[in-house]
């Protein structure tokens, strides 16, 4: 529990006035959060205050000793610190320089992080040996250029000062030379057939390291493999092997789909490919004009996910609604072997049949996806219905799987408790992974580790399975260590390392080395050995191979073959009953993978902890979400603090009330609730995994939801830096306040009539209107574009900015007096009804107005204007008077209140990004543009006597965008692609009547629903 | 009641009223002239480094390329200060034995790097580019002075922003030819102003001012 007692409660919302409140206006009104629509007072401090707790800060209460101190030492520090002589500093050159380093410049290197086994290809920034920062690498077939948070966070897990930093034994500080003595002596006992030796993995789909597990099972058959993470996705494997008899692997290509059904699929931010995938899905969201067509997204899901958010039409259904859905959905368009009668269910009798019809009418080029949550079945019928659609080999293909020996996960694990309760192991090695912590709950896993007689873990922290292994190896970060894996196609990618292990970690291609006797064989030799034995060219050809790949960073021509496979006739043949429960006490629970720390891996992350998660805004928590309705049914609201049990289970958490959620059903992300994570990630949110069992490990029945009458603080942004759009109570007599809306929304019919609906006459009338002449911007002019058609609210630009910047973490207490940092946020609108709205994200960064509104209130000239339009920060001269934070319209300055930046951990220092400065307390930032990345490459062209290139400079945000929703150029060029993009019709900016010219400006919404569902 | 005062004190304070604008006065001149002071700025102090590595020797009188040793300085943003290896090329065959050179042979013997006191130093909020400066046609000596009559290095401008501005402002007062840019003894022709104007132009130097420039 936060222990903030100043902070306000959340208020319990009367959810009866807010229906009616959005009944009001035709349901055509935007809104944030349920504050908003009750007009709490919590959310008016907000709205009229950027910073609202900003007086707070002392919560013990002060003193008039502390105060006279304090004058003392600000008085002391004002005289004295502009009298600082610059320290003196040294210079260390290298002895002999590293070939192609040159000082100064970065390098970029092709590597790949794998999660959950696949891989996304990277091109990691290296700032004299340092990596700094994270890009897609846009020749892998993953990345295409984008990357996701978990990718762009990667580098702070590498400099992670509470990463493991030395072998373990037994809870004291060992040596790589000791464990390597004793795995030998282990060996010799293990010897001849390995009776009793076990090991567990996290999804390997490595060739390398699989052959190497191989060789060592050849030399031991007694011993046994086992993979298990939470993420396994099993019940897509086993999904498959409904309807093919094997597993197999699912390819999708949303490019070539025009018509697409998620059934309870957040394929846009999770599963093998989501990064291509936002990619390919957005292509299809891109326009040029009225004409142009697009694709229809068509969501069944319970929780509210930035898929259903960028969906057509969503429909909030509990998660073991779904199954039906889909059995219906198959019938409807005539996957053989099904009862049609069920099409006919009240519950979808309305949308079901258009959606089967516009499917139909759409035969090979449609698509349906299944979501991981779902039973086999909704799987097996998703591929029947591809192959019914005449999908297969045109939106959607097969391969083999990508798996080096694709295994059911849950069952893989239920049998290495059973033998180790049965007392047949003799050594468990854990390479990566921390069962202890996530392993199903009935599993009673910990208690049965200890019946191991020998226990060897190795990982990146030293966690909850660490401390209970004799042995803990800490482990390499990817980037640190040779490795591969294949990409969502199969593409092998290859693991380099940016860094010699900075901690000195070991990665599971050396422990398996060691474990099979070849002890001082490094990660580099056991990879490119490997593949040496594989590969078809030989020796100076495989040199040049191997040469292309690393620099290339995959393997060309590697991605796995279509197969030609067909589902089974009779894939429900089982399923005589579907119908849905009409209990209205029955609960369920479902669990998901987290949106930002995903399984808990990154739990002790920050910028991921920190990160406003989609939809709920919530940052340092997870929560048990449920719908109003849920939530007034059992009598709770957003705060309390409540028991989720589960048979003879239980865990408590917090309420969040998420609007768009499925009635009867309660959503508790994993990866929260870790007891030994780390500084950061400890003890925050509640462990899902107390609950988690291992016959129902998505969707669970039988909930129960007690309140305790505790309150439960969260740290949520969703309604900070609020725009308002009403102004002051009292003024809103006299000044009419026009619909500005800050997001702008039509549907393609719409936008066909008016092409020119997101431009608001009021607007344009007072569009420069001015009494001085303008400035006349020669040269280059800077601009940005974001299209709300294409972004899919992943954040990815948020944790970019956050790296490129050296932008701090807060912490929760922060957070909650709005003192998050970041330069871009991804604010979140709702429209339409408290049970399921449509939902719209807008990222909003600084708009570099040209009248910019905080430029003419700094007293100290810190904010400034250039000649290219940029609005300047300069922090060394900045005293923190926030005046221009007050002044700006947008919210979108940041201050730091406190030294927010870590001074003193060496291990960040490599870290940051050396060409922006890390700021200090009291000075206000904000976002520049990426003004490094402009300035570099103005010099670049100028030192070759030229133009800077259209797209050349390519901000962090952009860079890292998987569906290229930002674009940022020269606005003075007509043939730039953000001068086009601002010349179409959509364009419109924020807050357009305040004449501050923005530079940041939107493209609208443009929806595509069918128009023969009426909702 | 008398006056607590004796009227003479009159004098005292009107004296001290006149004085304190004198006072301060001084007090501003006082701390401008130590800003301005080889003390705060260590314009011309001479740096004791680990090897007394002469400038003048190097370069006056060899005539060493300012480039051989800082080879990063055209394209980069850090000039780049030699490795042990680029003093060992020459010094692997002659002076081998100067007791002088021994830390460079113990670091290239021991592999480690020496540790030269940095001569000129901005602070960290400021963001400076030799590449650019070079290609537009900034001298070497421009900023670094007469390094080759410098037996020790020293600094030889304040670093200020008002300096820095002076350039950023009329360009035409410092540029030179491209071809001369790193030549150690170059002297500015009588009709700079003339030339300058020429080179602005024809090497397309923009009188950057805005904070951004050097500041982010």
């Amino acid at each position: 529990m936060s222990a903030d007692p100043n902070s306000k409660l959340p208020n319990s919302v009367d959810l009866e006035s807010l229906r009616a409140k959005l009944a009001e206006g035709n349901g055509k009104r935007f809104w944030q959060s349920l504050e908003e629509l009750s007009e709490t007072k919590e959310y008016r401090e907000f709205l009229e205050n950027e910073f609202p707790a900003n007086a707070e800060s002392h919560a013990e209460g002060i003193n008039r000793r502390e105060i006279l101190k304090l004058a003392a030492a600000s008085a002391a520090l004002a005289g004295l610190s502009a009298c600082t002589k610059l320290p003196t500093e040294k210079i260390v050159p290298y002895v002999k320089p590293p070939e192609e380093i040159i000082p100064g410049r970065p390098l970029f290197y092709a590597t790949s992080m794998p999660l959950a086994g696949v891989a996304t290809g990277l091109l990691v920034e290296s700032q004299m040996g340092r990596p700094t920062k994270v890009e897609g690498n846009p020749e892998h077939p993953g990345s295409l250029g984008g990357t996701d948070i978990f990718a762009q966070a990667s580098v702070l897990t590498l400099y992670d000062p509470d990463r493991s930093q030395t072998v373990m034994l037994e809870g004291r500080i060992s040596s790589w030379g000791a464990f390597v003595t004793a795995m030998g002596n282990a060996r010799v006992q293990l010897a001849p057939k390995g009776t009793g030796l076990r090991i567990l993995t996290e999804t390997v789909t490595s060739p390398s390291l699989a052959a190497q597990i191989r060789g060592l099972l050849a030399e031991f058959p007694e011993a046994k493999w086992l993979q298990y993470e939470p993420c396994g996705r099993d019940n897509e494997r086993e999904g498959a092997r409904l309807a093919f008899g094997r597993p197999v692997n699912t390819v999708y290509r949303f490019d070539k789909a025009d018509v697409i059904v998620s059934l309870d699929s957040d394929f846009l931010s999770s599963g093998p490919g989501h990064v291509r995938y936002a990619r390919e899905f957005s292509s299809r969201r891109a326009m040029q004009g009225p004409s142009s067509q697009l694709n229809r997204l068509y969501v069944v899901e319970s929780m509210p996910t930035n898929t259903g958010a960028i969906a057509d039409h969503r429909w909030p259904r509990a998660g073991h609604a779904v199954r039906p859905i889909a059995y219906a959905l198959a019938s409807a368009v005539g996957v053989p072997g099904l009862n049609s009668e069920v099409i006919k269910h009240t519950d979808w009798a309305e949308w079901l049949p258009m959606v089967a019809r516009d499917l139909e009418r759409h035969r090979g080029s449609c698509l349906v996806v299944a979501g991981e949550q779902q039973p086999p079945l909704v799987h097996a019928l998703a591929h029947a219905m591809n192959a019914a659609l005449g999908n297969v080999g045109k939106t959607v293909y097969y391969t083999e799987p990508l798996e080096a020996i694709p295994v059911n996960q849950i069952e893989s694990l239920r049998d290495l408790v059973n033998d180790l309760n049965g007392g047949k192991v003799e050594a468990l090695v854990i390479l990566g992974g921390n069962p202890v912590y996530d392993a199903p709950a009935d599993f009673e896993f910990g208690p049965a580790l200890l019946k191991a007689k020998l226990r060897v873990h190795s990982g990146l922290y030293y966690d909850e399975t660490g401390e209970l292994c004799h042995w803990h190896v800490n482990a390499a970060h990817f980037l640190e260590a040779w490795s591969d894996a294949r990409a969502y196609d199969g593409t092998i990618g290859i693991i380099q390392p940016l860094i010699t292990p900075i901690y000195d970690g070991h990665s599971a291609h050396e422990i398996v080395a060691v474990l099979a006797g070849q002890a001082g064989k490094v990660g580099h030799d056991l990879v490119r050995d490997y593949w040496k034995t594989q590969r078809p060219e030989k020796d100076k050809a495989f040199d040049a191979f191997w040469e292309t790949s690393l620099h290339d960073g995959f393997m060309a021509r590697t991605a796995l073959p279509e197969i030609s496979i067909a589902p089974h006739p009779d894939i429900a043949k089982g399923e005589t009953r579907i119908e849905i429960s009409r209990d209205p006490m029955a609960m369920e629970i479902v669990y998901r993978l987290d949106p930002a720390v995903f399984d808990g891996r990154f739990a002790n992350n920050g910028w991921l902890q920190e990160l406003p998660k989609p939809i709920t805004k919530l940052t340092w928590d997870n929560a048990a979400m449920m719908s109003a309705a849920t939530a007034q049914k059992h009598g709770v609201a957003t705060g309390d603090y409540v028991k989720l049990g589960m048979a003879t289970r239980e865990t408590k958490a917090g309420v969040i009330v998420v609007p768009g959620h499925a009635d009867g059903s309660v959503t508790l992300h994993l990866g929260y609730g870790r007891r030994r994570a780390g500084n950061v990630g400890t003890g925050t949110g509640f462990n899902a995994n107390f609950i988690r069992t291992s016959t129902a490990p998505w969707i669970a029945g039988g909930l129960r939801v007690e309140k305790t009458g505790d309150k439960y603080y969260f740290a949520v942004t969703q309604h900070q830096y609020s725009i308002d759009l009403q102004g002051h109570p009292a003024e809103q007599e006299s000044v009419e306040a026009f619909r500005r809306d800050l997001v702008r929304v039509a549907t393609l019919e719409e936008f066909r009539k008016d092409p020119n609906f997101a431009k608001l006459p009021e607007e344009e009338a007072t569009k420069g209107l001015t009494l001085y002449p303008g400035f006349k911007y020669e040269g280059y002019s800077w601009g940005m574009a974001i299209d709300l058609n294409r972004c899919v609210g992943c954040n990815a630009c948020v944790i970019a900015c956050q790296s490129e910047n050296n932008i701090p973490v807060v912490g929760k207490e922060q957070v909650m007096r709005g003192r998050a940092m970041h330069w871009i946020r991804v604010d979140t609108y709702f429209r339409g009804a408290l049970e399921n709205p449509e939902t719209y994200y807008e990222p909003v960064l600084c708009m570099h107005c040209e009248n910019a509104p905080c430029e003419v209130v700094c007293p100290v000239g810190a904010t400034t204007h250039s000649p290219e339009g940029l609005n300047e920060m300069t922090y060394n001269r900045c005293v923190g008077t926030r005046y221009c934070s007050n002044n700006c319209p947008y919210k979108v300055r940041r201050f730091n209140f406190l030294l927010f930046s870590d001074w003193k951990t060496p291990s960040l220092y490599g870290l940051r990004n050396p060409n922006v400065t890390v700021r200090s307390r009291g000075v206000m930032e904000k976002c520049t543009y990426c003004v490094q990345r402009i300035n570099a490459a103005k010099i670049r062209s100028e030192e070759e006597n030229r133009e800077v290139r259209d797209g050349e400079i390519v901000t962090a945000c952009q860079a890292a965008c998987p569906a290229e929703a930002i674009v940022f150029g020269n606005i003075n060029d007509p043939n730039s692609r953000v001068a086009k993009l601002k010349a179409q019709s959509r364009n419109y900016s924020l807050l357009d009547d305040l004449n501050t010219r923005p530079r940041t400006t939107y493209l609208a919404r443009v929806r595509n629903p069918n128009p023969d569902i009426r909702e | 009641m008398a006056q607590i005062f004796h009227h003479s004190t009159n004098l005292i304070s009107r004296l001290s009223i006149y004085g304190s604008v004198f006072i301060l006065g001084l007090l501003g001149y006082a701390l401008y002239e130590i800003g301005m002071s080889p003390y705060y700025t260590n314009v011309n102090v001479a740096r004791e480094q680990p090897v007394p590595f002469s400038h003048k020797h190097h370069v006056g009188e060899l005539g060493l390329d300012c480039r051989y040793c800082h080879t990063s300085v055209e394209n980069s943003s850090f000039a780049g200060v030699p490795p042990t290896q680029t003093c060992m090329t020459c010094h692997s065959q002659i002076w081998t034995n100067a007791a002088m050179l021994e830390p460079v042979r113990a670091s290239y013997r021991d592999d480690k790097s020496i540790s030269w006191t940095r001569v000129n130093a901005l602070p960290d909020f400021v963001y400076f580019d030799h590449s650019i400066h070079v290609n537009k046609g900034v001298g070497c000596t421009t900023c670094h002075g007469a390094v080759a009559e410098m037996p020790l290095t020293w600094r030889a401008q304040t670093l200020y922003m008002s300096w820095c501005l002076d350039c950023h402002r009329a360009p035409e007062k410092y540029v030179r030819p491209r071809s001369e840019v790193f030549n150690p003894v170059y002297t500015a022709p009588a009709n700079q102003i003339q030339l300058g104007m020429k080179l602005v132009e024809e090497y397309r130097i923009q009188r950057l001012t805005n904070c951004s420039t050097c500041h982010r």
